[in-house]
């Protein structure tokens, strides 16, 4: 074996081989070959580092030096620089833009500084499809100190002792989950593993997917022991191919070292995994609607109970659970409860995982302790608004969440405190929203989610959704009145209390959490005919300012409808009839002497 | 390969924790001893490279942890090849003229017993974080 004396660690992730992370490694390898480098330096391809807004990053350890926004042309200047002169290429490291300064060190960025990675553990450290790296961090070892050191019942304590609570957005406890499945009595069980992530914007579980996909199989395995199943089902959406073919290259290395399969590490228990896969319907993510998708039947969710613990796969007990929180079960095992019950708040305990998207400076993957601010997410490791704009409010929890406003920003986070301020935690998506942004529209973007995604079954949820929007997208077509905001509320409601599943009770929520924190914003669409945000075309139109216009003819050479008119070097003017609201002109004057009025 | 138990896969680890050690050392570099070798042109020319290449094998040898990485030009170019040793929670100190002999006396003496060594370079200007 070579000995190795640096490591250059590629982002293998979705995100950063989208912008040719792939050629990357390639170009290193090949570099390093040129240079004669290539049994000093190994060029190892790992999953998700997080930091998406800077990708494709590459880390060379032992230095930690992190580049950021690496091209594949790069590669040379990164090879004869930093590998072979040991300078850091300056011109690729992450730029802080609080204090001007380059940092080179993963430890001195803000984006990991409060971070505290559980789940994500192995996420942009090890290479997802080499299973010896995983063991090399303690891999497996949980699931073989349980199967030959534990009772089902000792370990299925130990996962109640952590406190764990479902991370796919409902946070039943876990332990008590497991419990539940083990009194069911059967001849036949099954564990599945809910991979149908569904929430616009939501990547953890694809990451984890991707990036660690053993920790997930060594957690179906120990769930499967503690329950009595020897069988795992992983219902994964087919939009993931990466997250598929890693876990499929992760199933059969773990086949082929006997850690799944039969007698498993010489203990008489059996175990095997197979996948399902889903065709992207929000709904499948409901757990009965997952199985009767599982059993090849409609994505249709049925009333509870029966659970699934008692009655779930093809009428057997099964037990679901989210990739995050299997993620979660291996490290429990190996640190111990109380290790992990000592990070969290009260209630809500170890860490989680969000995708910080929408209008924040660094959109990327975050694991935080349970209890962190909204404010220390938004604005320490996010690095806060984009183009200095002002906060608005956070969307959580994807189409069934709702929104937070700046009085919520200090909040800390967990389960209960976002229930209690009119959102919820959700599989764990989070969209920042600016000054920009419309609060009307932004519930008819996740109405209109929703809406496409009811299965139809009940009519709640069916004709209710679809009235809901209708009156959403009258007001911001400024037709709305102001009873309309009195029916949007009732019929809210009565859609919340009478639908079958989860998606049908949740889905008011946005619009629900909206008239609540943006009462105004409502208000000044049904009563001003005004759209506070300059969102709503039909309430908004551009005026140009006589005192400021130089007649530059910009505007007018821009306006693709030929709205504008006037005589150079005299202001001009638009023509309202023919305006479509394009925002063209008012982006291309310099002297701001266009306005949305 | 299968492994058949417990041991077995403990016996794995430890095989297979080597390919994983440089990324672990690099994570936590500030709690081991951290070195670094002045690799510009002057350096390499003056054997830096081999000298880097010892330090790895001989601290693998004697199972000290540590990280040993390339950095740029130091400035003391007429005492090529410099290296820069760390201990955790010391003060950096930086060594010239380093041969094979030096970097066995260094390991020997400095990194396992703490006791200085001829050939330190006093540190005699200011850099802007001061």
């Amino acid at each position: 074996m070579a000995d190795y004396k640096m490591h250059i660690l590629v982002c293998g992730g979705t995100g950063c081989r989208a912008s040719q992370s792939e050629q990357i490694a390639d170009n290193f390898k090949k570099e390093l070959e040129l240079q004669g480098l290539q049994n000093e330096i190994k060029v190892v391809t790992t999953g998700c580092f997080g930091f998406c807004e800077k990708g494709p990053v590459v880390k060379i350890v032992p230095d930690n030096t992190f580049y950021t926004e690496v091209s594949p042309t790069d590669v040379k200047d990164i090879v004869s620089e930093h590998l072979i002169k040991g300078r850091p290429l300056k011109r690729l490291l992450y730029y802080n833009p609080k204090n001007f300064y380059h940092v080179a060190s993963t430890s001195n960025i803000d984006f990991y500084k409060k971070q505290v990675r559980v789940a994500l553990r192995n996420c942009g450290f090890i290479n997802p499809e080499v299973i010896d790296e995983y063991i090399a961090r303690d891999g497996y070892s949980a699931l073989g100190t349980v199967l030959s050191e534990m009772t089902p019942e000792e370990a299925i304590q130990i996962v109640k002792d952590s406190g764990l609570r479902g991370r796919g957005g409902g946070g039943f406890p876990t332990g008590l989950k497991w419990e539940i499945t083990r009194a069911s009595q059967n001849d036949q069980k099954y564990v599945v593993c809910n991979a149908d992530e569904g929430d616009p914007g939501a990547f953890m579980d694809r990451s984890i997917l991707e990036g660690d996909p053993h920790s997930v199989i060594e957690a179906m395995a120990i769930c499967g022991y503690c329950i009595g199943a020897n069988k795992g089902l992983v219902y994964i959406r087919a939009e993931y191919p990466l997250a598929i073919s890693r876990l499929k290259v992760a199933i059969a290395q773990a086949q082929e070292y006997g850690l799944l399969g039969d007698d498993i590490m010489g203990t008489g228990f059996n175990f095997d995994i197979e996948l399902r896969y889903g065709a992207g319907a929000f709904v499948c993510g409901e757990e009965t609607a997952l199985i009767h998708s599982m059993e090849g039947c409609r994505g249709e969710p049925t009333f509870k109970p029966p659970f699934p613990s008692v009655s779930g796969y093809l009428g057997k007990p099964t037990n679901v659970n989210n990739v995050e929180t299997f993620a979660n079960i291996p490290v429990i095992f190996n640190k111990g409860a109380a290790w992990f019950s000592s990070i969290g708040s009260e209630k809500s305990k170890g860490t989680k995982v969000f995708a910080l998207a929408g209008k924040v400076n660094n959109v990327g993957l975050v694991e935080v302790p349970m209890g962190t601010t909204l404010r220390e997410v938004i604005f320490d490791i996010g690095g806060g608004i984009r183009n200095g704009k002002r906060f608005k409010a956070v969307q959580t929890g994807g189409p069934s969440g709702g929104c937070l406003t700046e009085k919520h920003l200090d909040t800390p986070i967990d389960y209960d405190n976002l229930i209690a301020a009119g959102s919820m935690m959700g599989s764990g998506g989070m969209i920042v929203l600016d000054e920009d942004d419309c609060m009307v529209s932004i519930a008819k973007f996740y109405l209109e989610f929703t809406l496409d995604e009811s299965c139809g079954k009940c009519t709640p949820c069916r004709i209710g959704n679809k009235r809901l929007y209708e009156i959403l997208d009258k007001i911001t077509r400024g037709e709305g009145t102001p009873d309309d905001l009195t029916r949007l509320r009732q019929l809210a409601n009565v859609i919340k209390d009478t639908s079958l599943c989860g998606l049908g009770q949740t889905s008011p929520n946005p619009v629900l959490s909206t008239l609540d924190n943006f009462w105004n914003e409502y208000e000044a669409h049904v009563v001003d005919q005004r759209c506070p945000a300059g969102q709503c075309k039909s309430l908004l139109h551009y005026e140009i300012d006589p005192l400021k216009c130089t007649g530059c003819t910009v505007c007018f050479r821009n306006c693709p409808v030929g709205a504008i008119s006037g005589e150079k070097k005299l202001p001009h003017s638009i023509n309202q009839s023919l305006c479509i609201k394009c925002g063209v002109c008012h982006d291309k004057c310099k002297f701001k002497a266009i306005s949305i009025v | 390969m299968k492994i058949t138990s417990l041991a077995d896969l403990r016996k794995i680890k430890a095989e297979v924790q080597e390919k994983i050690k440089l990324r672990e050392y690099g994570e936590n570099a500030e709690n081991i001893v951290q070195i670094k070798v002045a690799m510009a042109t002057c350096g390499i020319a003056a054997g830096a490279k081999e000298i880097m290449g010892y330090l790895i094998e001989e601290l693998d040898f004697q199972g000290i942890d540590a990280v040993v990485t390339q950095t740029g030009c130091m400035g003391y170019c007429y005492a090529e090849p410099t290296i820069e040793v760390i201990l955790p929670g010391k003060a950096p100190v930086v060594y010239g003229f380093v041969s094979r002999e030096k970097a066995k006396e260094i390991i020997d003496e400095y990194i396992v017993k703490g006791e200085m060594v001829d050939g330190v370079i006093p540190v005699n200007y200011k850099t802007i974080d001061e």
